[in-house]
């Protein structure tokens, strides 16, 4: 190569590398710059009765966050940065005490879709917003609806404790009759984003599904899941054979299912409840069960959470519960954070919020 | 007219004091019963009575020693469909017919078989362990499962109990594939919405969820063995409703102790019921239950008016509706 060529390349190499070697350093600096410019949020804790630490990624990518443990050992230090606080499991508890050390507080984010546990009308006067995560629950609650009410209609659980029973005498369990699920008949009290995405799912068990709701859905929704509207809740409990419950808490629906109501239903149905607890009368339903007015129960929510441990209905057998855990999988947990953090950051950037919850 | 009814020999739960006593009544229609220990008191006695044998999950057993006990026998009508615990040429060659009740199990067991992939993917019986446990004091937040709904089901098996299945999955905006010796129609495939899978690797490779729904045949004895369980993902769940042997067991074992598979729920075992120390008692991740499958009121009774109708039938020399003649078909 002649003289002046090298010189040339050398140039152009020496030309790319200052380049390269900028555009790496402005890179650099742009995600130091981007760190410190992601705001401050407050959790409960990672892990525990937290959130998964599998999907606190979701958060920290826009987000530093703090765990109430480590904000209280400084309140004064980090309240004044938090301006967002990630609600799980109705935690941290977004009380005035909390919220008065948040001056910068612009959001509160709850995980899932009850806000029940807010005070939103409060928050909104302190000027904070509150948002929630509808439709990304629905269908992970309906399938866990749907188990629940299997899973009592076949006896599972004591066929489970039957097969592996080390005492047991090995019967073949022959007296273990349960109730047909096939052709029978499902009333939806709340047919709303999950009580429809619950009559979808039933309706491929034959089942007749009667529903009762404060608004009628239109004819098409319901002729797609072949639905029957029933305007007088006392016809949709003597007819069903499964009553699922799947409202939101609301004061009107506070002990919607009360002594009334289970002795209108049928003594071989079942009570299948995913809404909340306070919306089902739990001592009138602890006296329904023992003396037959109604079959069974099932119910993924009960008042308070969990129930104290001497609690009558954790030990009738004619009642299954799970511990609040509709929308527990991993991909609706993740689904769920990301709606969070989404509506956060909307709420901080001065954005259309998604998802916000106003005092009605 | 109680002298005029031929007598029928049937399992202990259908007598006196027994179980389904209730349900008696329904072979009450046509038969004088007794119930096989009463029949062992006497059978001297009681043996050239009974005409008719009415089985009720595998009891009493159609076994040589007995059936030389009934001379007059005309039939041995069986509750259920599976007739792999009949040696059907046998009996037959005694100039017994043979009967089975299809038809009349394949909701509820299908019903079943959705149940067990609900209760294993979100955990169920753990969370009701858990509600339960006094030592619980808060939301367990860490109890996790696995979403069903969107998630990719493989039947194996796409007779009346697989096709029923992929029905109710529809409702769950499940993906279905199916692999069976004969493809279904089209029609019936768009109707649940069901692939068709040549090759039963790929189902196994795809699945989230399998449901095996096989009749028990020398062709699906260890269908499911540790080549296939391997190939399965090791997020995925396997549902058996077909009969135990289908899954070559001790390689199951292997496999959920391992994690090659996430975990299992089974209506049915070999033996039924399992020895009290077998190993799959005590793994976290299987779900068994006691062949369940059938065990509703009305799907009971449904079944034993079918065994009666049959029997009936076959008493009063009528052709029997669901006479089985070649075993294994």
């Amino acid at each position: 190569m002649s003289h002046l060529r090298y010189v040339r390349c050398v140039k152009k190499l020496w030309a790319l590398a200052q380049r390269l070697w900028v555009f790496k350093t402005t890179a650099q600096r742009h995600q130091k710059v981007m760190e410190e410019e992601k705001p401050w949020a407050l959790i409960s804790e990672v892990g525990g009765d937290g959130l998964l630490e599998d999907v606190t990624d979701v958060l920290t990518r826009h987000f530093h966050i703090i765990s109430h443990r480590d904000f209280l050992q400084n309140p004064r230090l980090h309240g004044p940065r938090i301006r967002a606080v990630f609600q799980w499991n109705a935690q941290p508890v977004a009380e005035p005490a909390l919220l008065a050390l948040l001056p910068s507080l612009k959001v509160v984010a709850n995980g899932g879709v009850g806000v029940d546990h807010l005070d939103v009308g409060y928050i909104n006067s302190v000027g904070v917003k509150v948002t929630n995560t509808p439709a990304v629950v629905s269908s992970a609650t309906a399938d866990m609806a749907m188990g629940l009410l299997l899973a009592s209609a076949r006896r599972i659980v004591e066929g489970h404790q039957v097969a592996v029973d080390p005492k047991a005498a090995a019967p073949i369990a022959n007296n273990l009759l349960g109730v047909e699920v096939t052709g029978s008949t499902l009333g939806i009290i709340g047919m709303g984003d999950i009580g429809y995405k619950i009559a979808q799912r039933s309706k491929g068990f034959d089942m007749k599904i009667l529903y009762h709701n404060r608004k009628r859905r239109s004819v098409e929704d319901e002729r797609a899941v072949g639905a029957t509207y029933c305007p007088n809740v006392d016809e949709l409990l003597q007819g069903s054979d499964f009553v699922m419950v799947a409202v939101n808490l609301t004061p009107e629906t506070t002990g919607l299912i009360g002594h009334r109501e289970l002795l209108l239903m049928k003594p071989t149905a079942t009570l299948v409840n995913v809404s909340r607890g306070l919306v089902v009368d739990q001592d009138a339903l602890v006296k329904a069960l023992l003396c037959g007015s109604i079959r069974a129960a099932a119910l993924d929510v009960t008042h308070p959470e969990p129930l104290p441990r001497d609690h009558p209905l954790l030990s009738l057998p004619n009642v299954l519960i799970t511990p609040h855990v509709g929308t527990h999988t991993y991909a609706t947990t993740r689904r769920m954070v990301q709606m969070m953090a989404d509506s956060a950051l909307a709420v901080i950037q001065g954005q259309v919020v998604p998802n916000e919850v106003t005092a009605k | 007219m109680e002298e005029n009814k031929p007598w029928a020999l049937v399992a202990d739960v259908l007598g006196e004091g027994g179980h389904l006593q209730a349900l008696a009544h329904v072979l009450q229609q046509h038969f004088t019963i007794i119930c096989h220990r009463d029949f062992l008191k006497d059978p001297a006695l009681h043996g050239p009575k009974v005409q008719a044998l009415l089985m009720w999950k595998y009891l009493p057993a159609a076994e040589p020693a007995l059936l030389r006990l009934l001379p007059a026998l005309r039939v041995v009508s069986s509750g259920g469909v599976g007739i792999d615990h009949l040696d059907v040429a046998f009996i037959n060659s005694l100039g017994v017919k043979v009967a089975n009740t299809p038809g009349v199990v394949a909701d509820a067991t299908a019903d079943l078989a959705m149940t067990l992939l609900l209760a294993s993917a979100r955990q169920l019986l753990e969370g009701h362990r858990i509600a339960r446990d006094p030592m619980t004091l808060s939301l367990p937040q860490d109890l996790m499962g696995h979403e069903v709904t969107g998630a990719t089901l493989g039947i194996v098996g796409m007779g009346e109990v697989g096709y029923k299945v992929a029905q109710r999955s529809k409702g769950f905006d499940m993906e279905v594939m199916y692999h069976n010796r004969n493809r279904r129609s089209r029609e019936e495939e768009q109707a649940v919405g069901a692939t068709y899978c040549q090759s039963l690797d790929e189902l196994l490779r795809r699945s989230d969820f399998l449901v095996v729904a096989v009749k028990l045949t020398p062709d699906t004895v260890g269908l499911i063995g540790r080549r296939e369980l391997s190939l399965m993902k090791r997020s995925a769940t396997l549902v058996n409703v077909s009969r135990g042997v289908v899954v070559d067991q001790e390689a199951l074992v292997r496999a959920l102790r391992a994690g090659t598979i996430r975990a299992a729920a089974l209506d049915v075992t070999h033996p039924e019921p399992l020895p009290r120390d077998h190993p799959l008692l005590r793994l976290p991740n299987a779900l068994i239950t006691p062949h369940m499958g059938i065990n509703t009121y009305a799907t009971a009774r449904r079944i034993l008016q079918r065994v009666v109708d049959n029997a009936a039938a076959a008493v009063r020399g009528l052709p029997v509706p669901n006479e089985v003649t070649r075993p294994n078909l």
